[in-house]
Parts: structure tokens; C-alpha cells; sequence
């Protein structure tokens, strides 16, 4: 991992990542390498986009630390990157921005969008709003009801936002309507993808735009503790907040990264959101090559998970890569743990989190028991919850 | 001489196109999809096309979505997808069966388990959809080792330097898409069409097929005057939709007729 240079010219991750379209996607997706490739080192495009991410998305983030939560586990110490802080609460705004100002320097008018739990879909229906962007957000009919709160705020944003009624009507059938949309529509259409999956160029673009979150965190711990931590942690469902804050710490070999994924109802009973972790056979999907859950046949599998933005039967091609050669290590949290650690944050630190994060927390507090006090876990604080609060008053059995 | 080059050498010399309906496997049912195929030829079709169906078909518009969902509510998947090639070919030695479907299901029984299968089926040809050719050298060796087309899509959008790779690879002919979008759409540009199959033509002699937009016998001939045969899916699929197990064969093969009589 000294000289870790991923993904290769072709996007390839090791046997991971790739560009599995059907020919009518090429001529875009060369396009938009051609285009990323010219302006990811642009001083003036990387000077709009930091300007952006300070003024309107309100970066640096902060790290906190999380004393109380801490002492309540007795172990070692608790660091949140906080990404709940960002303006439209998750770490989605970061990738958005960076893709929007893309859209615009290529000169496209149109911008479109697939949301699982909607958290992607409003941070670029904002986006769109303050860069003068059309913007067509595609949901999965099953997910418009339940997120109906995201869904207005689109349509708030001025965000049209079309509900996906094939297949199990959920984030997988959301992208792949929105890659139909992009077909049909490629010369004036820009396709934001909101993880890290996808055709190359996406994984590492979504990737790379994210990664301000782990750059951030490096300097930031050395500041708050001299060192780096012993472990990051970050939930992972395509996996665009764990690479965001992942990819800049892979050098550090001392650090462990772990991510999180959705074990559901438990992954013995198949009804979960892991592939990594249940060690799913490597499939195709979405125009990439990654761990996927899937039957015998090929057919892509329901998930399940309480989180909607975990409920995904893939994973990010790169995460695949890392689980293979080890740099990362992969778990997973199960639906009423993430809810335990929920409730549990939310009275410790008056922090709400987001159920995807939750997961992260969860496993954060079972890891911080094992270590001693002088060790340092970080987690990223990928959302907040106020999102979530009708999901977890409804389990509750309460209605408000 | 692969069947469907065969094909196509007698269609030339009696001055007629071909005709290459599209079915998913196992829509309506396994049963009809036999009485389907069959049908087919006999209406007119001189090879068909049949699709292995798969649950994230992002390539395809909402009529062929359908089919593949139906064909999966009734556990047809690839394999099944074989056993009814293999009971066609058992019947019918002459005409041309291609296979059309995404990476996915081949990757998952093996590239191994999945030519074997093509060769007990006597299968002539497989469109892989989400398969473009930089990504599939080691799969269409093996199509090319074991005598099976391997036909590749040719878009809109495609650059000539592109077309020319893709070309060194193709073989039995090549699948132009008519329009900037998924299977089933509306309104193809003919004159648009014409210019880039001319230019395509220009670069090869394998024969030039378009799909994706071709609905009726008007479109069907225009496009025919120009190319060396005409793909027809969705429109036969919405004829299945719209039809009970009664009149269904006879509602294809008006459909079928219509075009066979034009092209």
C-alpha cells in the first residue's frame, strides 16, 4: 500500500471497478473522463470548488470530542468528524458540489440524480438551485413514501422528482432510471451519482471530491492529539463517506479503517444490506465489478436494512479492492444495534445521527470497549438524523 | 459458415432483409414463450432474438423491463432461458438463435458452464449488453473459439476510430441503435439513421442490423432500404401484454406479417 495508485487508466480497482455500459453510455462517460481529467488539477476549478465547499457548505468540518460518550464506554476515545454539520446535513453536499461545478464548466444545463433515502437527491436539487441547474431527481416508489419530508424539500428546491416504479422499486432501480435518462437525454444532461459506484470515471471522482472529510480529519487530530488515530470508522452502504475519508489515510499503516455495513434483520438471515461482509459472490451491476449480493443466477437480491441510504445490494468497487488486499476491514451492525446506538448518542452527546451512521457509532462503542483508554478511534459523522425521526418514532410504535 | 451468416448470404441473393423479432424468455409464461418462437417463424422471422431475462435491466425501456420482470415472477432466469433454446433448436435446426443479455447471469454460472450450455442449445449468437469490447476480450475469444457470434452494439454516439475497434472484434453482424436512448423509444430520425449506417457500411462487410426505435411497417421499411435487417422488440412485447393466451400468436404474427411484407 506504499504507492497506492488506484484506479488504473481503465478504472479498474485490481478486478474491481470498470466501465460494464451498454454502448450508448461510452461517448459520455469519455467525455466526462476527459472533462474531470482536465480540471481536477485546474488551480481555478479546485479554487471555485473550495470556495463553494467554505462558503456554502460551511467546511472545514469540526472534529469533536466525544467526552461523555467516552467515559460511558471506557475505553478509548471517541472522535466524531462532523459531517452533520455541513449545510444539508450529510457529507453527500461535498461530491455534489464538486460534480455541479463539473456540469456547468462542461456546459450542461440539466443535471439528474437517483436518492435512496433522499439525502443525495436534496444536497444536488441545492446544488442545481444555486448554480441555475434543471435538476430530475429519480427515487424509488417504495422510498418516496417513506421519505416523504426529502421528497418535499426537492420539490421545495426546485427539484422535479420522478418516483421509479420498476423492479423493487428502490435505490438500485433509481439509478439505473436515471442511467436511462442519461442515455436519452446525454448531450445536455450531467448525471450526479452519489456514490462511489458506478462506471469509471465515478467511483474515483466521487471519491476524490469527498475525500476533503479525511485530508481535513489528518491535520485536525494531529492538532487536537498530536497523533492519528488507531482506527476510522464510517458506515459504508455504496461507500462514498468511508472512501471520502478512507482514500487519504490509506498511507497511514497504522491506522485501522473499518468500515461499517447494514446487517439488516443479521446477515444469516439474508435479509441484510453486507456483501463485503457476508462475503457475497463478485458481480456486475451499474457498470461496475464489485462484491454484489445476488442468487444463484445472477439476479440482483432485495436488501434489507433500517437505514435506507445502506439499503444497496453492492458496494463501491474501490471498498472491494480494500477488503481484498486488507487495508480495510469490513463489519457489520444489525438493525436494532444501530437503533441502540442511536438513542444512545442522542443522550449522551445531543448529537441526532443518521441510522447510517449509526451503524458506524455502534460498532464504534463495541471497539472502543476492547481498546485502552490511550488508544484514539475517529468515526465519521456521515449525517444527521432529523431525517430519520418519523423511521424511529414509527419502530417506536409512536406517531407524530 | 455460421447459421447466421448463412442467413444472410440467401436473404441477399433473393434481395429480402432480415427480420429479427425480440422475446424475452419465459414472458408470458415458459409455455408460451415456446408457442412464441415458433410462431415467429412461421409468420416471417428469419432469426430471433431471445433475452435472458435479469432484474436490472438499465439498458432497456419500460416495455422489455416488464417482460424481464414477468419472465423472473416465473423463475426464469438463464438457465431456463436454455432449455427453451434447446427445445426450439430440437424442432427447428434452421433458424438463427441469438441470445440478448446483460454480463450479470453469465458471470455468475461461469464463462465455462455458460459456453457449454450455448453449445448444447446449438446457440449462434450472444449480444452481451453491458459488455463493451475492452472489457470483454477474454469472453469473446472464447464466443469466437467455440463458433458463436459475438455481436456488438454500434450507438449514435460511437466515433469512427471506435467503430472501427469494435468492428475487428465483431463477428455474424453488427447491432446499430437507432436512437439516443433505451429499447422501445419513439421517433427515429431516418435520415439520421441512414447517413450513420452508410458510414458504418462504408468501414465493413458484416451485415448492419438496427434496433431499439423500429415499431411499424413504415419505419421498418425505410430503415430496410438501407440496412441488412431490422430488430423488432418492444412492439411485440406489447403485443403480448395487450393479448390473452388466445389470441396472442395470432396478434404477433399479424404484427410479424405486416412487417415481413415490406422489408
Amino acid at each position: 500500500m506504499d504507492n497506492y495508485n488506484f484506479p488504473d487508466q481503465n478504472g479498474h480497482f485490481g478486478p474491481y471497478g470498470g466501465t460494464f455500459v451498454a454502448e450508448t453510455l461510452i461517448e459520455a462517460l469519455d467525455e466526462l473522463k476527459e472533462m474531470y481529467n482536465q480540471f481536477k488539477d485546474d488551480k481555478e476549478f479546485l479554487n471555485e470548488f473550495h470556495h463553494d465547499l467554505k462558503h456554502f457548505v460551511g467546511r472545514p468540518s469540526p472534529i469533536y470530542f466525544a467526552e461523555r460518550l467516552t467515559q460511558k464506554i471506557g475505553g478509548a476515545k471517541i472522535y466524531f468528524k462532523r459531517e452533520d454539520l455541513n449545510h444539508t446535513g450529510a457529507h453527500k453536499v461535498n461530491n455534489t458540489v464538486g460534480q455541479a461545478l463539473l456540469a456547468k464548466k462542461m456546459g450542461k444545463p440539466r443535471v439528474i440524480a437517483e436518492t435512496g433515502a433522499g439525502q443525495h437527491g436534496v444536497a444536488t436539487a441545492t446544488i442545481a438551485a444555486r448554480l441555475g441547474l434543471e435538476c430530475v431527481v429519480y427515487m424509488g416508489a417504495e422510498d418516496v413514501k417513506r421519505q416523504s419530508p426529502n421528497v418535499y424539500r426537492m420539490k421545495l428546491l426546485g427539484a422535479k422528482v420522478v418516483p421509479v416504479e420498476s423492479g423493487s422499486k428502490t435505490l438500485k432501480d433509481a439509478l439505473n432510471e436515471a442511467l436511462r435518462d442519461w442515455v436519452t437525454n446525454v448531450s445536455n444532461t450531467f448525471y450526479i451519482i452519489g456514490t462511489v459506484a458506478g462506471p469509471h470515471p465515478y467511483p474515483m471522482m466521487v471519491r476524490d471530491f469527498n475525500s476533503v472529510v479525511g485530508k481535513e480529519a489528518i491535520g485536525q487530530m494531529d492538532e487536537l492529539e498530536g497523533k492519528q488515530p488507531d482506527a476510522v470508522i464510517a458506515c459504508v452502504g455504496g461507500g462514498s463517506n468511508a472512501m471520502g475519508i478512507f482514500y487519504p489515510y490509506i498511507p497511514y499503516k497504522e491506522t485501522r479503517l473499518i468500515g461499517v455495513e447494514a446487517a439488516g434483520h443479521g446477515i444469516e438471515t439474508g435479509k441484510h444490506a453486507a456483501p463485503l461482509t457476508a462475503n457475497s459472490p463478485v458481480g456486475i451491476l451499474h457498470g461496475n465489478r464489485t462484491y454484489m449480493m445476488q442468487n444463484e443466477e445472477g439476479q440482483i437480491i432485495e436488501t434489507h436494512s433500517v437505514s435506507a441510504g445502506l439499503d444497496y445490494p453492492g458496494v463501491g468497487p474501490e471498498h472491494s479492492w480494500l477488503k481484498d488486499t486488507g487495508r480495510a476491514e469490513y463489519v457489520a451492525v444489525n438493525d436494532d444495534e444501530a437503533l441502540a446506538a442511536f438513542h444512545n448518542l442522542c443522550k449522551t452527546e445531543g448529537i441526532i445521527p443518521a441510522l447510517e451512521t449509526s451503524h458506524a457509532i455502534a460498532y464504534a462503542e463495541k471497539l472502543a470497549k476492547e481498546l485502552p483508554k490511550d488508544k484514539t478511534i475517529l468515526v465519521n459523522l456521515s449525517g444527521r438524523g432529523d431525517k430519520d425521526i418519523n423511521t424511529v418514532a414509527n419502530i417506536a410504535g409512536i406517531k407524530i | 459458415m455460421s447459421r447466421i451468416s448463412k442467413t444472410f448470404a440467401s436473404l441477399k441473393s433473393n434481395n429480402k432483409k432480415a427480420l429479427i423479432p425480440f422475446i424475452t424468455a419465459g414472458d408470458p409464461s415458459v409455455e408460451m414463450t415456446k408457442k412464441i418462437l415458433h410462431q415467429l417463424v412461421e409468420s416471417g422471422a428469419d432469426m430471433i432474438e431471445l433475452g435472458i431475462p435479469f432484474s436490472d435491466p438499465m439498458a432497456d425501456g419500460p416495455v422489455i423491463q416488464r417482460a424481464s420482470e414477468r419472465a423472473l415472477a416465473n423463475n426464469v432466469g438463464i438457465r431456463k432461458t436454455f432449455e427453451i433454446a434447446k427445445e426450439f433448436r430440437n424442432t427447428d435446426q434452421d433458424t438463427p438463435l441469438i441470445l440478448m443479455g446483460y454480463a450479470n447471469p453469465i458471470e455468475a454460472i461461469g464463462f465455462d458452464e455458460f459456453l457449454r450450455l450455448c453449445k448444447e442449445a446449438d446457440v449462434d449468437g450472444i449480444i452481451t449488453v453491458d459488455y463493451p469490447p475492452e472489457e470483454s476480450k477474454e469472453y469473446v475469444g472464447k464466443l469466437k473459439e467455440n463458433d458463436i457470434d459475438a455481436i456488438f452494439l454500434l450507438a449514435p454516439t460511437t466515433e469512427k476510430e471506435r467503430i472501427q475497434q469494435i468492428i475487428k472484434q465483431a463477428t455474424g453482424f453488427l447491432y446499430y441503435v437507432s436512437l439516443k436512448g433505451v429499447t422501445g423509444a419513439q421517433n427515429i430520425d431516418i435520415d439520421q439513421v441512414k447517413h450513420r449506417v452508410a458510414e458504418i457500411k462504408s468501414l465493413t462487410d458484416l451485415p448492419v442490423g438496427v434496433g431499439f426505435g423500429v415499431r411499424d411497417p413504415e419505419t421498418a421499411k425505410a430503415v430496410a432500404s438501407f440496412s441488412d435487417a431490422i430488430v423488432i422488440g418492444s412492439r411485440i412485447i406489447q403485443e403480448i401484454e395487450k393479448s390473452n393466451e388466445n389470441n396472442m400468436l395470432e396478434n404477433i404474427s399479424k404484427i410479424i406479417k405486416s412487417i415481413r411484407e415490406v422489408i
